[in-house]
């Protein structure tokens, strides 16, 4: 472990978020859940989604934890397994169901699909599918805070492949040496497609990395929402306090394959096991009930509520138009 | 009135709109202390200041995707590519993210990436090629590449206004060789229209960059033994101006196209295909090209100099296709 590295355990931290944060966690974790298995399990198997479809199931502590205490005005640039993202930042879940079916509601008005959705009123930045491209993007949303002398921050996700490639190294170590207000999130779900993370790097850590770049590295337990929030939040505290970057590995699981056909044949069935022992929704419900936040019967109540409002914005979007033919040709200029 | 440079043109561009809008700023590799490798932003950080002339690492990639996330959030970001050949280490950025953000979700990329290009100066391989139509072939981008003093500054600033990303080729041979009276008032040249460098009856010549000049001087020569050519100069890539093309074809009804790209892929091509379907009927013989054979720029003077399209080589066009 490198010096500059920091590790915790899945111990929560000792100060917790309000009653109000830890009930949002909750919600905004299991809205991900529920609306990730629909799509991967309902609609794309009834053949209602016509593209690919990834999710990030055993991942949705990662999104919601870093995300649900930041500012309305600070941006994020999730990655391809950061639904929770989108759902905090108030994207509806009418919005999110037509891009994935592909309808002219979509968040891309059907020119793209799946997880590529922005919209800069809810400081969201469309993913491409080259991995780690958003990483020096997000070092210049990052730089315009700090040369405008605004207190904004950017989060700026991406999973364990994404750090092998250039652009992942090149944003990261412009943002060192600029000390820009970006906190970088790792998913390390251990998996990039079939490729394992022995294959994928040599070091133990991807948080062993930042070391080489001059910014703090911090590992947390990616399946411990609170470990999670509580990194993500000293982190944006300091590059809101012009701190500058911060890289924080969440240690993770992939619980899919990579992506709906992929049904993940190459990785050991023991891994699954192990992972799922560790899932974050129902370790955090565990702990919600042990300290008195909630009840199962709260519990079930939300699952009820969290189907209705899925139930509801599916009904909707299936009933939405799909783009006219002719559309293809708007939008390339201005 | 003093004659401006080219460089200096494209100098004055960007300062001036500087000074008029904070949202603008520069960044790039020695576009600071240095001034730039070719001198563009000489006198910048000492007037703007370190946050809006920003030295990067050397990180092609990470400039223009830094640009991307700025412009993003409403700023103008001009970023330079020392030499043009290294676009291609920022190529992902500037054709995955930076062109298809608007198409996707609406949101406007207005930056510039702008860098000196093409030969003529023995810079071998790596610092003269004409990047240009990899930029061309992708939707969402603007591609301009100006020619003269005046388009040089009109286009920088039309590039830095635009809501869309804008690809600025500056020709490096031009750069100091060219230069001209300009006039004070805040001028832009409008994207995507071609001007006409020569009237001319017999054969028009359409060209872009350096090679206006060849065909200007080709034009002078053949002017001796009658042949008329016209000149028009493109100044814009993508878009370009198809309508300038067809008038200058019905114009004179033969065409020879020049460029100092290399031939396969090249804009020629392109051309060659609008007019035969647009414009077939008006033509009295065939479609010739003048362009870089299909090598990489080579280095030793009496091979570049073999590389680039020459003034004879337009002469001996004309006059096959005069008496065609």
């Amino acid at each position: 472990m490198k010096s500059n590295t920091l590790t915790r355990d899945a111990a929560s931290p000792v100060i917790l978020p309000p009653e109000k944060t830890l009930l949002d966690m909750l919600y905004y974790m299991k809205l991900t859940r529920e609306l990730e298995f629909r799509i991967e399990r309902k609609l794309y198997r009834q053949g209602k989604i016509v593209g690919g479809v990834y999710v990030g199931r055993g991942q949705e502590a990662i999104a919601v934890g870093s995300c649900v205490d930041l500012r309305r005005d600070d941006v994020v640039c999730p990655s391809h397994r950061d639904m929770g993202a989108y759902l905090i930042r108030g994207m509806s879940l009418r919005t999110i169901l037509a891009q994935y079916m592909a309808r002219k509601t979509g968040a891309t008005r059907g020119k793209d699909g799946n997880m590529h959705m922005g919209d800069l009123s809810k400081g969201l930045i469309a993913f491409v599918s080259m991995l780690g491209d958003n990483v020096p993007v997000a070092t210049g949303i990052a730089l315009s805070f700090k040369t405008r002398g605004q207190d904004r921050v950017t989060l700026c996700f991406f999973g364990d492949g994404a750090t092998s490639r250039g652009d992942w190294h090149e944003g990261i170590n412009m943002a060192s040496v600029f000390k820009v207000p970006v906190v970088f999130i790792c998913n390390n779900n251990q998996y990039a497609y079939s490729t394992p993370l022995e294959r994928q790097m040599a070091v133990e850590n991807i948080a062993d990395r930042a070391e080489a770049y001059g910014l703090p590295g911090e590992i947390v337990d990616g399946n411990d929402i609170l470990a999670v929030w509580d990194a993500a939040t000293r982190a944006i505290q300091r590059a809101r306090a012009g701190g500058g970057p911060t890289l924080i590995e969440c240690k993770t699981f992939r619980m899919t394959g990579h992506s709906a056909h992929d049904d993940a044949g190459y990785v050991p069935p023991e891994l699954f096991e192990f992972w799922e022992e560790r899932d974050p929704i129902s370790r955090f419900e565990r702990f919600l009930m042990d300290r008195g936040f909630i009840d199962k019967s709260g519990i079930d109540e939300l699952q009820r509520r969290i189907n209705h409002e899925i139930d509801e914005a599916i009904q909707i979007a299936e009933k939405d138009p799909f783009p006219e033919p002719e559309d293809c040709l708007k939008d390339v200029y201005y | 009135m003093p004659l401006t440079t080219y460089v200096e043109a494209i100098r004055q561009g960007i300062w001036e709109e500087m000074e008029k809008d904070e949202r603008v700023f520069v960044l790039g590799e020695d576009v600071g202390i240095y001034g730039g490798a070719f001198k563009v932003t000489a006198g910048m950080l000492e007037r703007f200041g370190e946050w809006r002339v920003i030295d990067t690492p050397i990180s092609e990639s990470g400039i223009v995707g830094t640009a991307i996330g700025a412009a993003l959030m409403g700023m103008r970001p001009v970023a330079e590519m020392q030499f043009a050949d290294f676009i291609s280490c920022a190529f992902d950025q500037i054709t995955n993210f930076a062109a298809k953000c608007r198409y996707r979700w609406g949101a406007g990329v207005p930056i510039v990436v702008r860098g000196p290009s093409g030969g003529g100066v023995h810079g071998g391989p790596f610092h003269s090629q004409n990047p240009e139509m990899y930029f061309v072939h992708t939707p969402g981008l603007k591609v301009v590449c100006p020619a003269t003093a005046y388009d040089a500054k009109g286009l920088i600033k039309a590039a830095i206004r635009d809501p869309d990303p804008v690809i600025y080729f500056e020709h490096k041979f031009l750069y100091r060789r060219v230069k001209e009276e300009l006039p004070s008032d805040d001028f832009v040249v409008p994207i995507g229209k071609a001007a006409i460098r020569r009237n001319g009856t017999d054969i028009t010549v359409i060209t872009y960059g350096a090679m206006i000049y060849i065909a200007l001087e080709a034009a002078k020569e053949l002017e001796k033994e009658g042949i008329d050519l016209h000149v028009l100069d493109l100044r814009s890539l993508l878009p370009f101006d198809n309508e300038a093309v067809l008038e200058s074809v019905k114009k004179t009804n033969k065409v020879i196209l020049l460029h100092e790209d290399t031939q396969i892929g090249g804009f020629a091509g392109e051309l060659a295909a609008v007019i035969s379907e647009q414009a077939f009927e008006y033509l009295d013989g065939p479609i010739r090209r003048i362009t870089a054979p299909n090598t990489p720029v080579p280095y030793s003077p009496p091979l570049e100099e073999f590389f680039l399209p020459k003034v004879s080589d337009v002469v001996r066009v004309a006059r096959e296709l005069y008496a065609y």
